[in-house]
This record gives C-alpha cells, structure tokens and sequence, in this order.
C-alpha cells in the first residue's frame, strides 16, 4: 500500500503571519450519547482527555476531542492510527447506539501562526473572534468564506483551520489572501 | 441581518451561516389522510405580519435545526428553541404573551 | 483678476513642505500634501470641474465633503480607471490623474450645452413624455442620442488591478463619525469599559469644529481634538478608524463600514477597500450635519458654492475661492464664513441675509470688521457663463426685481443645516420636523429596533440636529452614556467636554430665493445639480399629480445617482410641499438607504474574485486529470472530466473514442464526486424505508440495491445504490449534486420529525476517493494487480467486499451504470491518486483510457438509466419513468407515497418515458418538443412529448434518446414528429422504442 498523502502536499504561505498545509491526521466522528458513561470511557481512553464541554476542545499531545454538535465529537489521533482506533471506539461501544467513522482523508488541516492570527480568520469568519468571543481551547464550527469549516487556537498565536478536503486548495488560496504582507489591519 | 442565538451550541450565529427552513410545528400529512388536509401540509403556510414560528438550521455551525419565534415586521426574536417539540414551549409563549399582548396565542 | 488661488498662509490640513504634482484633463497642477483633489483644484483655478447630466451646463465644485454633487471625475488609468470620483473626498497622491466628465468634445466647449438652450423642451419626465411615441423612435433616434450625451462618467474597460477585502468585527459599540461629537461619545463609551469601533470617514479627526473656529474646554477645539484622539488611541477597548466610512446600518445591529485603505497611495501592495461587517450591540451616529443650498436664479453657476466649504477651503486648505465672496444667508452660521474670508485677508463685498433683520452675535462681530450687511435681500440673479462674475440683489419678500449689481468671483450660500440621518433611518429609525431650525432630525423615541425589541441606535451632536458646539458636547455625551447602559456597561459619571453656549438669532426658512419669484427665474433654480433638477421640475411634477415624494423623485429624477440627494432633499420636497399646498411633515423624506455614499464593487466582492471567486471542489484525482487533457465540467461546485481530448481530436470524437473503448475494452471513471452517507441505528432500516420508495430494510448484509428518494410532493429528487454494511449500517450513495443535500434531507426528517428514532448519519463523500473500472476487461485487470477474489462467484453483481487489491485496502461495490462489467472501488482519498496511477500503469495491456461525464452519459442511455437533472425536474415521479418496479407496494409510508396518489399523479394522461430512434439516424435537439394533432386554446400546436435525453451513440452509430411521452409505452413503434428551428428546416421523425437500446437482456454487466 502506498502513502497517503494530504490535499496539498504541505503548501505554505508566508505573510504577516504563515500559512502551512499540517499534513495528513487521524479524524474520527463519533456520533452518540455524549453523557453516557461508555462513552465517555472510550473517549478517555483513546485520547486521555474527557469529553469536552459546549464548543470546548482538548488537545492532549498527538491527540485530541473537539465538541462538534450535541451529538457528536471529532477525535484526533494520529493519522496511522485512525483505522485502528475506528475499531476500538467500535469495539468499545458494542451495544450503544453510536456511529464511528474515519474521516481522516476528508479533510485538510491548515496551521496558521502568528501574532495576527485572530485577524487574519476575521477576514473570512462572521464568529466573534475577540479575546472575549473565543478563547484557546474552543472549538469554532463556522463559514470560511463560502465554504464550512472549524477551528481552534492551540495558543493566542496559533490556529488550526480544518476544511473538507474537496475545497483545501480554495481555503489555503482565502488565508494566503488574507494573510498576505499589506493587508495588516492592525485591529486588536 | 440576522442573528439568531443557536439553541444547541449557544452560538450567536450570523445569519449567513444559517439556512431557513419555512414555517415550523407542521403536522406531518400523510397515507390516510383526506385530499384537503394533505394539501394543506404540503402548500398551505402562514405568512402573519407580525408573531410567526420558523424553522432555521444553524447550516455551517453545529448542523442542528432549531425553532425561532420572531415578529415579521419588526424582526424581534422571542427565543429560539430545539426542534424537538410540536409546540412552541411555555417559556416562549409567556415571553410572547407578555410582549405582544394581542398576540391571538397559539392555535 | 479675481481668481482663487493659494493663499499666503493657513491651510491647517497641508504639508506646504511637500508638493504634489497631479494632472486634470492632461494639464500638469501642483498641491500639497494634505490637499483633496477639489481643494488642488481651486488651488489651480480650474474652478470648471464638469459639466451637468442633462444640459450639460458648466458645474463648480459645489461643497467640500461627501455631498458634492459636481466635481465627479474620472480617476486613474487602465486597472485604477474609476468614474464618478468625488473630487472632494478624494486624497491628492503624487502622479494622480483625472479627467472631467459628462462633456464632448471638451470640458471647456461642450456640444451637449445645446441641451441648454433647449430646456424647456426638456422638462421633468421628459424621458417618459418625449420617448412614448413613435415606438421606432426610440431605437433610432432617441436612444442613441441618449447613450452618446448622457450618463456620469464612463465606465472601466481594464481588469480592476487592485485586490479587497472584508473584515468582520464585533464591538460593544460603534461609533460613526470622528467629529467632536464622536469623539465625545467614544470618549464616554469607552470609559464604561465597553468595545469601541470610531470610524471616520475623511483622513482627519475632529470633522467641521476646527474649521468653524470653535472653543472646546477652554481650548482650541483643534488641540482638544488632538488629546481626545491621544486619549482613545492609549485604551485598549477602543479602536480608531480614519478613512473608514459607516457605509449602512442593518438588522440586529449589522453594520457595513467602507474603508479606502489605499486610495491614497495606489499600488502599495495593500488592499485598496476593506469592507468591515461589524456587528456592534449599539450604534452611535455621529455624521454631523449638511449645509443646504439656496434656491435662486443661477446659483449652478461655477464660483456659487456652499459658506460652509468656503470656509473649509480657506481654513482648511488656505484656498481663496475668489477675490470677492457674496455670502447669501438665512441663518447665522454662513457669517462664519465671511469672517473667516475677511480674516483670511480677502473682500467681502456683502452678506445678504433673507431674514428682515440680522440683530445675532455674529452679524454684530461682521459688521464690526467692516462687512456690509444687507437685512432682507437676497439674490435676484448670478450673472456669469463658466464663472460667477456678479450678482444682482434684490428683496427677499418681492418678485426679484434688481436693487443692484455687485461684482464678485464667488458666492458663499446657507439655506440651513439638516442633519444626516441617513445611517439613522437605514433601519428604520423615524424622524421629526424640527420648525426651530427647519430640518427633520432623528426621533429618539422611534430608533430602529434590534433582535430584543429594543433601540439600538443613538445620534450624537449635529446628527441629532444639534447647532452649538456645546449642545453637540452635551449630546454626545449623553448618547456615548446611553449606548454604553443600553450595552451593558455601567458608564462613569463623567467629566464630557463643554463649551460656552452661544446667542443665536433663529434661522429664516427660505425655500425659494425671492419668495415671489417668476418662472423664468424659478426655470434657472437648481435643486438639484447632479440630476438638473429645477425648482420649476418639482413645481410641474406636483401640478402632474405626482404628490408622494417618491413618485415625484422618480418623475423628476430628484435626488438621484451618485449623491442621492444629500444637498437636493429637503429643498426639493419643500418645494414639493408648497406646492401641494402641504406641511413638509406631511410630504415625508423618500427612503433612506445604504450605503452612505456610493462603495466599490471590489470591496463588495472583497477576495471572491479570480481564483477565489467561488470555491472549486476537486477531487484527489484532479491533477492526473488536468495533466492528461481532462476538458472540465462544472457539477455542483466540483469540477469533473468531460472527456480527456489527446493530440488533435475534437471534444466530440474524444467521447467516442471513450465510449467505444469501455464498451470494448476497460474503461476507468473518477466517479470520487458520488455522495457517500452512512446510516446507521436500531432504527436505520425503518428510516431508510421512508427516505426510498423501495425496501431497504430488507436489504442483506453485503448486498446493494438501487434506490429512488422523492419529495413529499412525490417528484424524484435523488437516486442511488445503497450497501448494507452490516445488521445496523447502511451506505447510502447519492448523485454528485445531491450528496449535501440529501444528508441535510435526512437530518431535517430525523432532527424535526421522527426524532425519537435511532438513527445517526455521516456524510463520508470525501473520505474516499472512488474508481471505476468498467468494460470487458475489468476483472482481467484487478487480478492482475491481485488480492482478494473478484470472481463472478466470490462477487456476484450487486453485491460489496472489503479487500485489498494491488496492496490497496479497498471496497468494491459490484455495480454499473453503463451496462458493462463493473466494478467501484473505494480507497481513502488519501490513497486516491496512487491507487488510480496502479490501475491506470495495469490497465495498459488491457486498453485502458480514462473517460469522462458525457461517455458516462452516452453509456447509462445506451442502457436506458435514468439521470437525476436528466428525465427529472422537480415535476416528474418515478411512475413517469417506468420505475414503478423500484416502488415498494408492500410499505405503508414512505416520502412522497401519499403525494404520488393524488388525482393528477394518477392520471393516465401522464407523460411517460419512452426511447426514440429517429429514422434516419440524426440526433434530435435536446429539449425538443414533440408536435400532435390540433392546436391549443392559444393557437399554438399541440405538444405530446418531450426529449429529456439525447445522445449519438458510438456504439450503435446512430442518434438516440429517451423522452417523456403522452401515452408513450402503449405507443411502441409510432412514428411521432420533432418539429426543429429555423427557416425550411425539416422536423425529425423518430419511432418510440423501448429505452434499453443495448443489451436488452443485461447479460454484460453480469458477467
């Protein structure tokens, strides 16, 4: 079997802040009763974080869990690790009405960093993204301009911006736009 | 422009990540059910100037439709709620009534 | 003598230290840095700066801000070429060029101004009077007479060269205007704690105080300005705008400011506009106030402009619009500008003040410096041609006969102020009229609503009608502590800025100029300059019966284009109301709305634009495709292959070559695009029942069944082959276009209706790249690259496994839309390209060709498979297209099954799908209509059929087709008529045959 490769190949971008393709990772959408007790079990276990609050989300390393909908999380595992982990959330949830799908190769993951990065998503973003409206450790399910899309700050300077794979050339074409040296807002 | 408080993940979402989905609480017609009574399910639809219950998802949020009561004219918005109910809950048609005092009630 | 010019001194807004060289209508002119090009312009005496839309009359530059309806030039050159450019709100750069507009052959002489002298032949409506009749003369005569002379500048013919962009904001509260007022208000905002956006719309804070020489705490309001902005600019709460113009005001406290971020310095790399979409929980207009003109006999002449922009030229650009200024008045504020004139060293020869006496502070202060007040008067009068070379004055009170003559370069008028309400009234806020000064101002009690029900906009300052400085401070102060309570915040008690209240002597009405004025001087009474729309246009529009102010706007254009009315309004609906006999209250304003003043359509599109114009889907096979002369379709937003075209063959013989190739050989289709939703739960097979019109509860473990959804009108709105997974898993596949909507259609079912049940679903459409191999040698190629069995009996049609093929971990469906032996393979997207690449290096020796979307086609009708989009269009359902044997009769329910049993979905007389062969082989237009007996009750020819599909087929060399037929399959073998276009052309004739053409039996693709 050969490599999987990502959308685009590890693009990168470099304006007043840096766009980069993240590469290839292990996405799960686990659709079920997030308070049930097996649940939330499985998830601790395969992530080692419990399941996240409204919009909350936790990284645990190489590893994390996005709160989605009322009903479903996305956990992040490594991406060579995704099948194997479908089948242990499987496993674990033997008979619990639940869904597990790998939607690793579904999407791309764009890194995008720097000190205006707040700025630069506001551009193709109507969510509030002041300190105020979100924070590191949210999870924002939102337009990209005119696609869907998520994010999160892994720090007050980072964000991960995760897209269908379908529309990633689109996507990195609207942060590169965005973050391109002359478009400064200088807004804070 | 729109902004509609998401009942399922509380966001205040813009009215651009929403998809509107017509008028809400219909009784669903089906086998059975008499020529008059099917059509009315499938064309037959409110269109008040004023107090009206809608259906909206929250499309490039959380995916989950809700239930909105909001005035026509003015565009005030009495809560929004989960879709899961065939009716309009109580709080709402408190707040209602207390707002819009002629407001004829829910049928 | 007399021209304007540069003064000595004073200009507080330029950089003398720093020339700019500029070009107007290919003359090389000089200004400073800090100049707008209307003040460079006056600088430079070109006062002429255009010519009128209608009569082409010379035109001056009227004010100094965003109500110039005059100077619109002409901007910039090839990708930075834009018409209708403000003079007076555009920023002087080094290198700008411009050109004047509405004039032929030349600024200077212009054909057009015949027009002039045929005025009354042109007067409001004409448009609709002179062009009724006869009908021919509007396309040879009137019509391109009218495309030739008229219009506001011309349009671009360049690619924009420029880039945009939006940025969306979220603030406490917003702040329109950068004035005193606003800054005033922001100051009181911000010191609750709350977020604050001030935006400005020119380069400068501090808005008309400077220029007005006002007083604020003691100090020059330009040092107060000057620490106030020092102040906010140290909060971290507050952001400061210049630049940016609050453009509109929308629902739930939506609103648009417009941001010139490069203007002024084109081709720097930064985006030229920026569109801020602001939610903001309160709005604070402070837009201040615009002067109003007076309506007297020539005041469009060049050299007639407004006291306020006077003023500002002088003060603020040390520009002397003449020699000699007549300053014409009905209110206090115009001595301002006589003052400063005479202060400035220049002449004013007199101030004529329509009220019966001038007894204010201001009138004493101007007589002191020797100025002739003249009580009373008016203008009877402007005499000049391209430029003001005196007036003749005369009783306000009387019919305007000529007291006298004074000579002078400039008239420096006030009819008043009204306040700009525009961003008020956007959403909805009312109005009152205010006698006092003569000007509807904002009504507080009436402010536009937001999503609680609550007001959400407030005016600070002139914008509330406001005339002091101190009155505008109080206000601002109260409207900065008003938004801030109703935001949330606690605002502090506070120490707002104040200044000394002033004496004013109460303004004079005067709509008209003089009172009694004939129709030969109301016919030379501009309302409004942009539109040449006359006191007398309105006169006749009102004596024509158009009484509401939006008819008349519309009848005599009124207020119109670029400037919409801002300095026309309310003189014009004055006159309106005079007319009618009415109380201005009562005619009303016409609609206020957004944007402010006209915005860029870059900025509206912001980066939708080339490549990022709209979102492209591509699939993870894309770049093989576009690598091997993949010709592109358009499907939903994806991009698909039309066909590969190879080296010299037409779009046409590349398909052929396709379709004969898989029928004959091994074919490979990207078919990624295909929706893919997993369904699954206890109650996944029962909902599935009622999403299909078929059974699929029934369906078995590893088995695949076609599947048609429909509406609950009954029509067909997807089709599909559905796998089961396992006991609680289904795999559902969708049509490329209906893969979203079909999964948002089964989330509103088990979201809004049947949401007890237990079903959740996933749309997994890309998470795999899928491939199909199809054609006679498709097996032979699978096991060459070798893994799991793919033999007919390890894998009968219609049937799934999951197994690993040339090292690839696969699922292969056993299914076909072409009638073939035929497999569909998933891998993850991920694995996509490679796993094409291998089938496509193995097929080699099979005859392998990738083929695109129309071979597809030609492939499933050769077969007689029905298309979604195809036989299908929102009106059709399955029982029209012989699909009955894919509608369950054993279900109680399913979407659509109650819609499909009323009277008109039974009826008989139903269209239904049949194949038709022409006779001699051609290919019938699609679309085509068949043509029966008789005519209908509009004497058109009856119609019995119509062509949903239509093909050449390769493979049986000759046109085929499928179409919906009155009657159709009980008429196998009839010979039915296609009439086609065009003069002698021969209708088709084609036999209705059974729509499999190929392989009736199914033999190939069950192999």
């Amino acid at each position: 079997m050969s490599d999987a490769i990502s959308a685009l190949s590890g693009a990168h971008a470099t304006g007043y802040v840096t766009v980069t393709e993240a590469g290839l990772r292990g996405m799960i959408t686990l659709r079920g009763d997030l308070g049930a007790t097996k649940l939330k079990a499985a998830v601790k276990k395969l992530i080692g974080a419990d399941v996240p609050l409204v919009r909350q989300n936790t990284v645990n390393a190489d590893r994390g869990v996005a709160w989605m909908s009322p009903d479903e999380l996305l956990l992040m595992v490594p991406h060579a690790e995704a099948e194997s982990c479908v089948a242990a959330l499987a496993k674990a949830l033997t008979g619990t009405h639940h869904l597990v799908a790998n939607v690793s190769d579904a999407r791309a993951v764009f890194r995008v960093e720097g000190a205006a990065v707040r700025e630069v998503l506001a551009k193709i973003s109507p969510a509030d993204l002041s300190p105020a409206g979100f924070a590191p450790g949210q999870v924002c399910r939102t337009r990209l301009a005119q696609v869907a899309g998520a994010f999160w700050l892994t720090d007050d300077e980072t964000a991960e911006v995760v897209c269908f794979r379908s529309v990633a050339a689109y996507v990195f074409g609207l942060l590169e736009h965005s973050s391109r040296t002359g478009s400064e807002v200088e807004y804070s | 422009m729109l902004l509609l408080n998401c009942p399922c993940c509380g966001v205040d979402a813009d009215e651009t990540e929403l998809a509107a989905g017509g008028e809400a609480h219909l009784k669903r017609e089906t086998v059975g059910a008499e020529d008059e009574a099917f059509e009315a399910y499938l064309f037959m639809r409110d269109n008040p100037r004023g107090v009206h219950f809608e259906r909206w998802r929250h499309a490039y949020g959380c995916g989950k439709w809700f239930l909105a009561a909001r005035d026509t004219v003015t565009l005030e918005v009495f809560g929004t709620y989960p879709a899961q109910t065939k009716k309009p809950p109580k709080a709402i048609e408190n707040a209602l009534k207390k707002k819009r005092p002629d407001w004829k009630g829910w049928a | 003598m007399g021209m304007s010019t540069r003064l000595a001194t004073g200009g507080r807004l330029l950089n003398r230290a720093r020339a700019v060289e500029f070009n107007f209508n290919g003359k090389r002119l000089t200004g400073y840095e800090g100049d707008t090009l209307a003040s460079a312009l006056l600088a430079n005496n070109q006062v002429l700066v255009g010519r009128s839309f209608k009569y082409h009359r010379p035109r001056g530059i009227v004010a100094s801000g965003a109500e110039e309806p005059n100077a619109l030039v002409n901007l910039g050159k090839g990708g930075r070429f834009e018409p209708n450019q403000r003079a007076t709100t555009t920023e002087l750069f080094e290198g700008l060029s411009a050109t004047s507009q509405n004039h032929w052959p030349s600024l200077e002489y212009d054909v057009g101004v015949l027009n002039n002298y045929v005025a009354r032949l042109l007067p409001a409506g004409f448009y609709y009077k002179t062009f009724m009749a006869p009908r021919a003369a509007w396309k040879h005569v009137f019509e391109p007479i009218i495309r030739q002379s008229a219009g506001l500048g011309k349009a671009p013919k360049d690619r924009d060269a420029d880039r945009y962009e939006h940025f969306h904001a979220h603030v406490d509260i917003l702040i329109v205007g950068g004035g005193i007022a606003g800054l005033q208000a922001a100051r009181t905002a911000a010191a609750s704690g709350a977020r604050v956006l001030l935006v400005e719309q020119t380069a400068n804070w501090g808005g008309r105080a400077p220029a007005d020489g006002s007083v604020v705490d003691g100090i020059a309001a330009e040092e107060w300005i000057t620490k106030a902005v020092e102040d906010l600019e140290k909060m971290d709460n507050v952001h400061l705008r210049t630049r940016c113009m609050g453009a509109g005001v929308y629902d739930h406290g939506y609103a648009l400011a417009y941001e010139r971020v490069a203007d002024h310095l084109p081709a720097n790399g930064q985006p030229r506009h920026r569109l801020w979409r602001i939610r903001a929980r309160q709005i604070v207009t402070a837009t201040g106030a615009i002067e109003r003109p007076l309506s007297f006999a020539g005041n469009d002449i060049p050299g007639v402009m407004l006291a306020s922009a006077v003023r500002d030229y002088v003060a603020n650009f040390g520009v002397s619009p003449g020699d000699r200024t007549v300053v014409v008045t009905n209110n206090d504020d115009a001595y301002r500008t006589a003052i400063a004139l005479k202060e400035a060293g220049l002449d004013v020869p007199a101030i004529l003040d329509a009220r019966p006496e001038a007894t204010g502070p201001l009138a004493r202060r101007a007589r002191d410096l020797g100025i002739r007040v003249e009580p009373g008067k008016g203008i009877a009068k402007v005499i000049g041609g391209k430029r003001v070379t005196s007036v003749k004055i005369c009783a306000q009170s009387g019919e305007g006969a000529a007291l006298e003559e004074i000579p002078c370069e400039a008239v420096a008028m006030s009819g008043g102020w009204s306040p700009v309400v525009h961003l008020w009234s956007h959403c909805g806020g009312k109005l009152t009229w205010d006698e006092t000064n003569a000007h509807f101002r904002p009504d507080p009690d009436r402010a536009p609503t937001n999503q609680d029900g609550e007001g959400f906009v407030k005016t600070a300052g002139a914008a509330s009608g406001e005339v002091s400085t101190a009155n505008c401070l109080k206000d601002a102060d109260a409207a900065g502590r008003a938004a801030a309570k109703a935001a949330g915040f606690k605002p502090e008690p506070g120490d707002a800025a104040t200044a000394e209240a002033e004496e004013v002597q109460p303004m004079l009405p005067v709509w008209v100029m003089p009172q009694g004025a004939g129709i030969a001087k109301r016919m030379k009474m501009w309302l409004d300059y942009q539109n040449d729309v006359k006191v007398s246009d309105v006169q006749l529009a009102a004596r024509e019966g158009f009484e509401s102010v939006e008819h008349a706007k519309r009848y005599t254009t009124l207020g119109m284009a670029t400037d919409q009315g801002k300095l026309s309004n309310i003189n014009g609906l004055a006159v309106l109301s005079q007319s009618l006999n009415s109380e201005i209250p009562k005619v009303g304003t016409t609609t206020f709305r957004p944007p402010y003043t006209p915005i860029s359509m870059g900025s509206i599109g912001g980066e939708a634009r080339g490549e990022l114009f709209q979102p492209v889907r591509q699939t993870p096979i894309h770049d093989w495709h576009q690598a091997n002369g993949a010709y592109f379709e358009p499907v939903g937003h994806w991009r698909r292959p039309y066909c590969y075209r190879r080296d010299g063959e037409s779009t046409e013989q590349a398909v052929q070559r396709e379709v004969k190739n898989t029928r004959q050989a091994l074919g490979l289709l990207d078919a990624s695009t295909l929706g893919k939703i997993i369904v699954r739960g206890p109650d996944a097979g029962r909902f599935l029942d009622m999403l299909y019109t078929n059974m699929m509860s029934n369906l078995a473990v590893g088995k695949c069944r076609y599947g048609l959804m429909c509406s609950e009108n009954g029509f067909l709105i997807d089709d599909g082959v559905v796998a089961r997974l396992d006991d609680d898993t289904w795999l559902c596949h969708t049509t490329t276009g209906g893969a979203d909507r079909i999964h948002g259609w089964m989330e509103d079912w088990l979201q809004c209706e049947w949401w007890d049940w237990q079903v959740y679903t996933a749309n997994v459409t890309e998470q795999f790249a899928q491939i199909a191999v199809v054609g006679p040698n498709a097996r032979k190629l699978l096991e060459k690259l070798g893994g799991m069995d793919v033999s007919k009996e390890a894998l009968p049609f219609m049937q799934w496994a999951d197994g690993t093929i040339g090292g690839f971990s696969t699922r292969v469906f056993r299914i076909s839309f072409s009638g073939e032996l035929s497999y569909e393979i998933a891998v993850p997207a991920g694995q996509g390209r490679a796993f094409w690449d291998a089938l496509v290096a193995g097929g080699e020796e099979f005859g392998l060709m990738a083929y695109g979307t129309e071979c597809l086609h030609i492939l499933r009708a050769e077969k007689g498979f029905i298309m979604i989009g195809d036989e299908t269009d929102g009106t059709i359902i399955p029982q029209d297209l012989g699909l009955d044997w894919a509608i369950s009769k054993k279900k109680d329910d399913y979407l659509g099954k109650r819609a499909q049993a009323r009277s008109h979905m039974t009826d008989p007389n139903r269209w239904k799908l049949v194949g038709l062969e022409t006779l001699d082989g051609a290919v019938i237009p699609d679309g085509a209509y068949a043509v029966g007996e008789g005519r209908n009750a509009n004497g058109q020819r009856n119609t019995i059929g119509r062509i949903t599909s239509s093909y050449y087929s390769p493979t049986l060399d000759r046109g085929i087709a499928m179409g919906l037929v009155d009657h159709g399959p009980n008429r196998m073998g009839e010979v039915i008529e296609f009439p086609t276009l065009g003069a002698g052309s021969q209708p088709i004739r084609a036999r209705i045959v059974d729509p499999v053409f190929y392989d009736k039996a199914g033999e190939k693709q069950n192999v």
